[in-house]
């Protein structure tokens, strides 16, 4: 049963590894003591955390008003925030589910820890709507259940409402998905594990056995979870989109953005899975498994839809000379030349000139580049949810209104926060889970494993001189 | 889900060599109860003639029935409950109510599916199953039989093993 892989595909796992090996090496992280660096790291981490926790209960204690949000700057660098981690989590589900759909082999080095980043990430993204009310404390009112108010029901014209909807689902659609396909990791270290580790990995791993059955049923479930969650992250950022592309607010009333963000969340999410993915293979030694193939393949995916959201640019500024409307006009001059140009000129050198130097495979293929520019495109992603947000309100229709913005220290404590609460959470996912995903790969050893690359290409031209006559089911994926 | 029974089992070390036996097996019409790999073996499902999960069709149901709370619901709401004139839009705003109406069928589609698929595999959190051997989440792959289907037929089995290669065989009570 030799698989057919291109001969021009690289190996996907190195080292030569035996499905014993493998178990071994990606299990490793959750047998072992945290090192010195995890836990220098988780202390770093907790203190950003507790004082992003500390801001929080500030804000709900002494009130909204410690934030600096005024006329007309309703929204500052909490929807900022908001956005920008909602970004970083579509990464993951497009790793897991689109890839999927794709057949693309390279997602499983990365797959596990990228789903895991969007929870966290969609856990610090759903703080902001809540504590940015100013009433905290009656949150549950947004959910539409029967109550003695009435029964009084939110809008669900509301894109606000939207939000709170898409947002809830793809939280809980991501957690089962990445749930799922840890159960029988789970139940791998299960295995290998005694006294009180074995009780936990008992529990956590649900009951997995491995019956061919039981199989059967997990692909078609991880097959329909990737098709659902397709539409689902697409829909998602494309309604957060909506909280802007809703409005009248020049620059913000444009039909662009749906297309617009949803490319620039895949852009910074992915960005953040190489940071990710770059600190993680080199301090759990796992370069066998994440290989410059898939640190290749993500940068591709980065200069694509960085291109794509230069493309969106360029054509937010033609439409808005196009139209001729001085409102979108002044929108825009606003932008690169008001009092936050240097926004402006931050977001466009990260998102639009950095990630060119990716058609450059030296640079493509280089750890250190790769790093450099992950942070960057991160940081532009950052300015270009300020720009959209918060240089746009700071001048809009009417001159007599126009003020301005700069964060109070509580907010920014309260971003440090998420950072905070996303790495600790992140440090903790790698000492408790295989962070790649060990089934998957050992059911591609096969066909991606350095040691069978000879033997595929042999493979490969005897199927292209003799075409098989098809006789067995289908495969998967 | 076993009440006291005796099951032999042999162990491969390759799923090569596991589709090769299980195709011998149906061969030599030998009653396999389970096989157990650690990574889902592709061709598997064929050789042994197991139906098509009818999960997908499960999906399309609960995907269903969320689309219509979603889409029902807020006709409901907005038309006879509580009508509002919002933005000088008619009460039923078909076009507002799609993207809720689309995330309604994404969330009962995956929660419907995953919670059936727990279910029916006899899964849950905290439910053990019993576990043949710890190495077949490692790198083993295993073919069991009941020794009550085999009427005695025991050494077929075990001569079944031998020939097809396997690299262990043993027997285990539950």
């Amino acid at each position: 049963m030799s698989v057919v892989v291109s001969p021009i595909r690289e190996p996907l796992i190195r080292g030569s590894k035996t499905y014993h090996q493998i178990t071994e090496d990606l299990c490793a992280a959750t047998e072992r003591a945290p090192s010195l660096a995890w836990v220098l790291a988780f202390i770093v981490a907790g203190g950003a955390l507790s004082f992003g926790m500390f801001c929080i209960i500030w804000t709900i204690w002494v009130g909204i008003g410690s934030w600096n949000l005024n006329r007309t700057i309703g929204w500052g660098w909490d929807i900022t925030n908001f956005v920008w981690w909602i970004g970083i989590g579509h990464a993951g589900t497009l790793i897991s589910a689109i890839l999927l759909l794709f057949r693309q082999k390279w997602r499983t080095g990365v797959n596990r820890a990228a789903e895991a980043m969007t929870i966290f990430a969609v856990i610090c993204a759903a703080l902001f709507p809540g504590i940015h009310v100013g009433r905290m404390w009656v949150v549950y009112f947004f959910f539409p259940y029967p109550n003695t108010r009435g029964p009084l029901w939110p809008n669900f014209n509301s894109p606000l409402l939207w939000d709170l909807f898409a947002i809830s689902t793809y939280f809980s659609v991501s957690l089962l998905f990445w749930y799922t396909g840890l159960v029988p990791d789970f139940a791998t270290v299960r295995d290998r594990a005694k006294g009180f580790r074995k009780k936990l990995y008992n529990f956590l791993s649900f009951g997995w056995t491995g019956s061919a059955k039981h199989w059967q049923r997990w692909e078609a479930l991880c097959l329909v979870l990737a098709g659902i969650s397709t539409p689902l992250v697409l829909s998602v950022h494309t309604i957060v989109s909506f909280d802007f592309a809703t409005s009248v607010i020049p620059g913000w009333h444009t039909t662009i953005f749906p297309p617009y963000f949803v490319a620039g969340a895949i852009f910074s999410g992915f960005a953040m899975v190489q940071t990710l993915m770059l600190m993680t293979r080199k301090v759990l030694k796992l370069e066998d498994y994440i290989t410059l193939e898939h640190i290749e393949s993500m940068n591709k995916v980065i200069l694509l839809t960085g291109t794509i959201v230069g493309v969106a640019y360029l054509t937010e500024l033609f439409i808005a000379w196009y139209s001729g409307y001085v409102y979108e006009q002044f929108a825009f001059f606003n932008r690169a030349l008001g009092p936050y140009w240097w926004a402006y000129f931050g977001m466009m050198t990260c998102n639009v000139l950095s990630p060119q130097i990716f058609w450059i495979k030296k640079f493509r293929r280089s750890i250190y580049w790769t790093f450099l520019l992950s942070i960057f495109v991160n940081i532009g992603m950052w300015f270009e949810r300020f720009v959209i947000i918060a240089t746009t309100l700071a001048r809009d229709y009417l001159p007599s209104s126009w003020s301005l913005y700069s964060p109070s220290w509580v907010e920014i404590g309260i971003f440090i926060g998420t950072l905070g609460i996303f790495f600790t959470f992140y440090l903790i996912f790698v000492r408790l889970a295989p962070v790649v995903a060990i089934a998957e790969i050992k059911h591609i050893l096969k066909a991606a494993g350095d040691q069978y690359v000879d033997k595929n290409n042999a493979h490969a031209k005897q199927a292209a001189l003799h075409p098989p006559v098809h006789h067995e089911t289908a495969e998967h994926h | 889900m076993s009440s006291h029974k005796e099951v032999i089992y042999g162990l491969y070390n390759d799923e090569e060599e596991l589709l090769s036996a299980v195709k011998i097996a149906n061969d030599q019409h030998l009653p396999i109860m389970d096989v157990y790999t650690p990574f889902p073996v592709h061709g598997l499902d064929g050789v042994l003639h197991l139906s098509e999960s009818r999960l997908h069709q499960g999906g399309f149901v609960y995907g269903l029935i969320g689309l219509l709370t979603g889409f029902l619901g807020m006709t409901w709401i907005f038309t006879k409950d509580w009508p509002i004139i919002i933005g000088g839009k008619p009460y039923w705003a078909v076009p507002a109510f799609i993207p809720i109406t689309f995330e309604m069928t994404v969330l009962f589609a995956a929660w419907g599916m995953t919670i059936t698929f727990y279910i029916i595999c006899g899964m849950g959190p905290g439910i053990t199953n019993p576990v043949l051997d710890e190495r077949i989440t490692d790198d083993k792959f295993c073919i069991a039989f009941n020794k009550a289907s085999l009427e005695g037929n025991t050494g077929k089995v075990n001569d079944f093993f031998r020939s097809t290669g396997a690299a262990e065989v043993n027997t285990k009570v539950f």
